[in-house]
């Protein structure tokens, strides 16, 4: 308790947390992409064909993560804004601003991928389906985040009203993801749930699995390596910044 | 030797039906702001006959859709003015300062916006159901989601008005990030009317919308509160 306690406050400075995360932010990416690459060899090359959708299935080892991503990276953007708002950490604000873009691309990615599946084994590109809908909302409420941010001209002010939406947004995420599932769904059900076995055989799901850790792996470390950038441009004017640049420049 | 005079803050119940009044009394007289959603709503109607013809059955097909979004719509339209003007002329400012707890101010300012534009929006909707040909057995049911469905569009806007009120051109963006979380109100909104053209119950799909009516009450004016004051910041 006492060891979390500390860490909590040391939080509070960004230059502790820019020291501390480079190795860690190396680390992530290192083991995400061997996880990605590890997770897609897998997927596309070795595990069995789909006896429904032949080859097709494999852009799951891609969408099904990117998907996962970009809902469990604005439940993070919202937590974060908490935090923010709460507590006043300087450091949430930094990760909300770093978050927003992120979880946009994946939600980019696990559109695109869904409509590359979609044409070979709905017929079209594009449907009006629960899911495919929940994921274009959610992108929409990373673009007003972001949008939110840039037109505040007070950095300070800027990124506590993002803040207050990113909440706003987490609450009413459920609310949109359930109302939507009251249209019927052609999409195929959640691959994994907690409560239950997957319905696939473990010759398709591990390597799904592994991928799905890998792109979690990316996420962190992409996510630090945003935060770094964003506390050295926040803090460049003090005297600690001016020293790791000049130290690096020599 | 003088004794200052200080005068106690006014009870939460008494701000609060103090600028219930206030707001109401404004919005009164300056009809052209209470009567400009209305008129968009009934013209934004008008416009979809025109643009996807007049066939009585298309009509009817949309008619539950068009309704809902063109409700969101005008709501969207007159949120930037919820805390613009008072933004303007310093009056929002002894808002934050004087009203304690600010929620409160804030709730009854939403509860004028929604008597001003929600209420009559709602009222008016059985015209403009009939313009698109709506069954007439679905219009209590449309009545009743806009009642209902309403006062969440006002409070959930009521956040995003709060997050732009100092922005120079807030309206576009003021648009932009509440849109989306506007979702769930038409789905249910929509599909509650449909289903009642259908014949079926929409008694699921309103107990839904009364129940984010709730949470949206509970949680609502204190984050637009809060956004109330970083926004004067």
């Amino acid at each position: 308790m006492g060891a979390l306690k500390t860490l909590w406050h040391r939080l509070g400075s960004p230059r502790w947390f820019f020291e501390i995360s480079g190795p860690w932010a190396i680390g992530a990416l290192i083991l995400g992409l061997i996880g990605i690459a590890v997770g897609l060899v897998w997927g596309l090359a070795i595990a069995p064909p789909d006896y429904l959708q032949g080859n097709s299935f494999r852009i799951m080892y891609m969408h099904v993560p990117a998907a996962i991503l970009s809902e469990s990276c604005y439940i993070l953007m919202g937590l974060a804004g908490a935090v923010l708002l709460i507590w006043r950490m300087k450091l949430a604000d930094m990760v909300v601003a770093a978050a927003a873009p992120i979880g946009a691309v994946f939600c980019v990615i696990a559109l695109l991928t869904g409509a590359i599946w979609g044409r070979p084994t709905w017929g079209t590109w594009w449907v009006w389906d629960a899911r495919t809908t929940s994921v274009l909302v959610l992108l929409f409420l990373y673009f007003g985040v972001m949008a939110l941010r840039q037109a505040v001209p007070r950095e300070e002010s800027a990124g506590r009203a993002a803040a207050i939406l990113a909440v706003v947004g987490t609450v009413d995420i459920p609310i949109i993801k359930y109302s939507v599932d009251w249209w019927l769904t052609l999409h195929q059900p959640s691959t994994f749930k907690l409560t239950a076995a997957p319905s696939m055989p473990p010759e398709m799901y591990l390597p799904l699995l592994v991928s799905v850790l890998g792109f979690y792996a990316f996420f962190f470390g992409v996510l630090l390596f945003a935060v770094g950038n964003e506390i050295l441009v926040r803090e460049q004017r003090t005297q600690w910044v001016n020293d790791l640049v000049r130290s690096r420049l020599r | 030797m003088t004794q200052a005079v200080f005068t106690r803050a006014p009870s939460a119940g008494r701000a609060f039906a103090a600028q219930l009044q206030r707001d109401l009394t404004i919005a009164f007289r300056s009809r052209s702001e209470l009567i400009n959603p209305l008129m968009f709503y009934v013209m934004g109607i008008a416009m979809f006959p025109l643009g996807v013809g007049p066939g009585p059955e298309r009509l009817a097909d949309i008619a539950p859709g068009v309704l809902w979004v063109l409700a969101l719509l005008s709501t969207l339209l007159s949120l930037d003015s919820l805390f613009r003007r008072d933004f303007d002329d310093g009056t929002l400012e002894q808002l934050v300062l004087n009203v304690d707890p600010l929620f409160v101010g804030v709730l009854a300012k939403v509860l004028a916006h929604w008597l001003v534009i929600g209420l009559p929006l709602a009222l008016l909707s059985p015209v403009a159901a009939l313009m698109l040909f709506l069954p007439a057995a679905a219009i209590p049911t449309l009545v009743l989601t806009l009642l209902l469905g309403t006062p969440i569009l006002s409070l959930l806007g009521a956040v995003g008005a709060a997050l732009t009120v100092g922005l120079k051109r807030g309206g576009l963006l003021l648009t932009l990030i509440i849109l989306p979380l506007y979702v769930p109100v038409l789905i249910l909104g929509a599909g509650a009317v449909t289903a009642a053209i259908n014949g079926v119950d929409p008694a699921g799909q309103l107990a839904w919308l009364a129940a984010i009516l709730a949470l949206m009450l509970t949680f609502t004016p204190f984050a637009a509160a809060l956004a109330l004051r970083v926004g004067l910041e």
